[in-house]
């Protein structure tokens, strides 16, 4: 570690950083119907989600062999290709928490690599063939593949429960919830930990600390399964509330099937070698759970506006990583300039947040679609008045639209 | 372009038996649970619990390896 350049030391913050947000983005997937199905308390749920992330961090010793999976060429790529990349993904996880949207942050992440590498080295240096086969395909496959298990699962557990009460089985669906809820959360440490490993490493080979094909060091792996645990127990409630009260009403035996659904649909396209997000794989599910039960609704509404944010991912990433590319391009003072926008947008991002909390007591209150009592200001006189601009902000996905320009701009 | 259509069939194929009958077994013993019948209903419960745990063995394995 002994020339670890300033800029390097950027680059291995902001991985922190997004990886800490892919955690508390991320807790939904797993815990989500966990919670408003009452398997778990809020607070334990997530607390045994951040364990499993950490567990999940170290239990892999076999590396992402490429962050991106062959989307960006990763040769020769310079370290604030990769800052500008994060600088991306980290602001998009953040606007997607702040509307409580669940979207992916791989999606991200490979949205932020291009943007970035497009800025730096030309449109060649992506590879639009993989781009569609690891991104686009799955995005479409991934809720079909586990809505329709989730759906025919629930559909299975209501005609074999018919004839029994559905408050006997219900402990034992919530005790199968949280098993299958586990398995989502080792899973995810597994692989999204590691992707942090994978670019913390890459930035260390391409500053030249770490030879070319090294391991991550011990510490790169500590840090990065702290970081992917600490975010998971903060918990994003926004998106926790999305996922588990606002896209349809879930009883304990289709809470159990989505999950299970998830779990299955997640293991079996990691190892049969097409992979899918496990933010869409946990969204299909859900609506396909919901759609299980006679009479289950899907609010559409909800979807819709989740569905906007998928496609919206890469292309938003992917042009803030090309502004900040841009910025940091000019010099030292641009890789500042970038890192203090960075800080000053997550910061606004988390204020306006605050203004309208979703937190461990009211995630499971209200749903989505019936907005919450005004919640009391936590901190007074903190934030500009602007109370009456909030509902505009939570209601509909034109609100982060100026975001990329603005970087970008910057 | 190379699409694996075979790859992206057996995870559609795999992810939706899987589930079912794993999601189908779970309910039968829950069911046999909640009913307190027999002896060999009880055991029957069991029974299917104990696939469902072996199946979460082999999920565990799947991720460490």
């Amino acid at each position: 570690m002994e020339h670890v350049t300033l800029l390097l030391a950027v680059v291995i913050a902001t991985a922190l950083v997004f990886d800490f947000t892919n955690g508390f983005h991320d807790t939904a997937n797993a815990m989500a119907t966990t919670i408003s199905t009452g398997a778990l308390n809020p607070k334990i749920a997530v607390a045994m989600s951040a364990a499993l992330n950490l567990v999940g961090a170290f239990l892999s010793v076999e590396v992402a062999k490429t962050i991106s999976g062959g989307i960006v060429n990763e040769d020769g790529i310079r370290t604030q290709v990769i800052f500008a990349a994060l600088v991306g993904a980290i602001l998009w996880n953040l606007v997607t928490w702040l509307l409580g949207l669940p979207s992916s942050s791989s999606h991200a992440l490979f949205g932020g690599l291009i943007g970035a590498a497009v800025m730096s080295a030309g449109t060649s240096a992506v590879n639009g063939d993989i781009v569609i086969t690891k991104v686009l395909l799955p995005a479409v496959a991934a809720p079909v593949v586990a809505g329709l298990a989730a759906l025919v699962a629930a559909r299975l557990t209501f005609r074999i429960g018919r004839r029994t009460d559905d408050a006997a089985t219900a402990k034992g669906y919530r005790a199968g919830q949280i098993a299958s809820a586990a398995l989502v959360s080792l899973a995810h440490g597994t692989n999204d930990a590691q992707k942090t490993m994978g670019v913390i490493t890459l930035a260390l080979v391409t500053g030249g600390v770490l030879a070319p094909g090294s391991n991550p060091p011990v510490w790169v792996i500590v840090c990065s399964g702290l970081a992917i645990a600490l975010g998971t127990y903060i918990g994003g409630w926004r998106i926790i509330r999305t996922m588990g009260t606002g896209l349809t009403d879930l009883r304990p035996q289709q809470g159990f099937a989505a999950q299970t659904s998830a779990a299955i649909s997640i293991l079996a396209s990691s190892h049969l070698g097409f992979s899918l997000s496990t933010t869409q794989v946990c969204s299909g599910a859900v609506m396909g759970a919901g759609l299980g039960r006679k009479g289950g609704v899907v609010r559409w509404s909800t979807a819709t506006r989740m569905a906007v944010a998928w496609c919206l991912t890469l292309p938003a990433a992917a042009l803030v990583a090309a502004g900040a590319e841009f910025v940091t391009g000019q010099g030292t003072w641009g890789i500042v300039l970038v890192a203090v926008v960075l800080v000053a947008a997550s910061a606004s991002i988390w204020l306006a947040a605050r203004r309208r909390p979703v937190t461990a007591e009211s995630v499971t209150a209200s749903p989505m679609t019936s907005e919450p009592a005004p919640a009391p200001a936590p901190v007074p006189g903190a934030q500009p008045a602007r109370r009456d601009e909030d509902t505009g902000l939570g209601a509909t996905l034109a609100g982060p639209a100026p975001a990329p320009p603005q970087s970008a701009a910057a | 372009m190379n699409i694996d259509w075979a790859s992206v069939g057996s995870v559609f194929g795999v992810s939706l038996l899987v589930t079912v009958g794993l999601v189908g077994l779970f309910a039968l013993g829950t069911v046999g649970l909640a009913k307190q019948g027999s002896a060999v209903l009880t055991s029957a419960a069991y029974a299917c619990f104990a696939l469902c745990a072996a199946a979460v063995a082999y999920g565990i394995y799947l991720i460490v390896g």
